[in-house]
């Protein structure tokens, strides 16, 4: 039961270069709980102090924002994956 | 020469040296170019900007690029209409309209794609990539063509047929995606980590090229003899370039370049399409946050419904004491309409959004008829005829006969 978790260029630091991880299913605040395990410092760069995505932060489960499903408490389930995007202009 | 010390995160502060990076690395937040103000103070002059090129490129002391070799297709200085017509249907006094349909490729993009691909050769990119709703598009292929760069273009599958052939004649790599703005936009957001070595003009180059938006900004006060204007009408998209308007009427300020700032400087008010309204629903709701929404409506150039710079917009509007109105699809098209019947400019749907904006605004009396107001039409009626091609015909259709034509026509036109 896992998951794959798409990690963009700008938190690579953290996991070694790697792009992509895997961890267990769970909520989404589940995943980013056990990439803090992992990857110390990771859950910090995703939520603010009040424990809220941050404002420029996008996170989409099966191509679908987590902002139209359940934010936080979307599930991620066995085989899914979860991308981390940062936010960008566009036109 | 360029005054630029580097790249500042909005959010957290954190500085980076003037990279290829949009995003900070600590918080997400956006990347801003940062500049020596003082030296810009001690060199910038009315003097110095009026005796460089008649193209944006007179500005660029306050862009983050050099004037030596831009990428350039001629952009900018577009005209300054004076408006007088659409200013007596609308019960407003001083109007002028920045005709931004005037540009190489016909938008405003060209702007931000001139700095974003000037800056991408100096980084030493050989591709240039991008999301777009069309305007960016035809922009990005005909600048890389210009340049003598590969380009990378990807849409929605679903943009007006003018869109996708003035973007596929330049001869770049053109992909239509299935989905929205915002699948394309994600995707590329993604793309951007895998592929470093292409130039993103609204991703990894974003911090440059957002910034070509200020020269709207620049050109309107120098047309209005160096002076602001009151209020200003923006369509929103992203947010971006509302934002931009704004920061470059304050640096004009900042550098004392334009006279007699108004102590509360510009007003800044917003238009969008009810059918993409996100920033416009945070406005009336009086909220900070930005719901995104699904778009659905004609004016496709600013149907994305998770506007990353909407929160900043939202800031400027409220911060200028202006108003963001949502106009529905026929006022859409009667905007477009009223504007090229009054003033002889043909805007596309964007446009129609914001004269329609404007007429709501100055109908319930944000926009005020003792203030200098100027709108910004940013791109051309001929990329998006498909909106209007149900709506409009020819008055007649005739045998080539005299008697026809004055059956045809009415006594006031042949009197």
């Amino acid at each position: 039961m896992s998951i794959t978790v798409r990690i963009p260029a700008q938190l690579r630091a953290l996991t070694g270069g790697a792009g992509e991880v895997t961890t267990a299913t769970g909520t989404v605040r589940d995943v980013i709980a056990s990439l803090e395990t992992s990857y110390p410092g990771f859950a910090e760069r995703l939520l603010d102090e009040s424990g809220a995505l941050r404002r420029f932060v996008n996170l989409f489960v099966a191509d679908e924002d987590v902002r139209f499903l359940d934010g936080l408490d979307t599930k991620v389930s066995d085989g899914q994956t979860l991308s981390v995007v940062p936010a960008v202009a566009g036109g | 020469m360029s005054f630029v010390q580097g790249l500042a995160c909005r959010e957290c502060a954190r500085t980076y040296p003037a990279v290829a990076a949009h995003a900070c690395e600590h918080c997400f937040g956006p990347l801003e170019v940062a500049y020596d103000r003082q030296a810009q103070r001690r060199q910038v002059s009315r003097e110095r900007i009026e005796s460089g090129p008649h193209d944006m490129f007179r500005y660029a002391d306050l862009l983050p690029v050099g004037a030596d070799a831009p990428v350039s297709l001629g952009t900018g200085m577009t005209p300054l209409v004076r408006a007088d017509r659409l200013a007596a249907e609308l019960g407003l006094g001083e109007l002028w309209i920045k005709d931004d349909t005037r540009n190489p490729t016909g938008s405003f993009k060209d702007r931000v794609v001139s700095v974003a691909l000037t800056k991408a050769r100096e980084l030493g990119f050989k591709v240039a990539a991008c999301a777009s709703t069309g305007n960016l598009a035809n922009s990005v292929a005909a600048h890389a063509a210009r340049a003598g760069m590969r380009s990378v273009v990807f849409i929605p599958n679903d943009l007006e047929a003018a869109k996708v052939l003035t973007t596929a004649v330049f001869g770049g790599h053109l992909v239509a995606v299935e989905g929205n703005y915002d699948d394309v936009n994600r995707l590329c957001a993604e793309l951007a980590s895998e592929r470093p070595e292409w130039a993103f003009v609204n991703v990894n180059v974003r911090p440059y090229y957002s910034e070509g938006s200020k020269t709207l900004a620049f050109e309107v006060a120098e047309q209005l003899g160096w002076r602001l204007p009151d209020h200003v009408v923006v369509p929103i998209a992203s947010g971006s370039q509302l934002t931009k308007i704004d920061k470059g009427f304050r640096e004009l300020v900042e550098l004392g370049l334009v006279d007699e700032p108004a102590p509360g400087s510009v007003r800044v008010s917003g238009a969008q399409a009810e059918g993409c309204s996100p920033v416009a629903t945070a406005f009336q709701d009086g909220t900070d946050f930005v719901k995104p929404v699904r778009p659905s409506t004609i004016a496709k150039s600013l149907a994305i419904g998770n506007p990353a710079d909407g929160w900043y917009a939202l800031e400027v509007v409220r911060r200028t004491g202006g108003a963001i109105g949502a106009v529905s699809d026929d006022e859409v098209i009667d905007g477009i309409r009223l504007l090229a019947r009054t003033e002889g400019i043909f805007a596309e749907t964007a446009g129609g959004v914001t004269i329609a904006t404007l007429a709501r605004l100055a109908g319930s009396g944000v926009v005020r008829n003792d203030e200098r107001v100027v709108c910004y039409v940013t791109g051309n009626g001929l990329k998006t005829v498909e909106a209007l091609q149900e709506r409009i015909r020819p008055t007649a259709t005739i045998e080539p006969t005299l008697a026809a034509v004055s059956a045809a026509l009415g006594e006031e036109v042949l009197s």
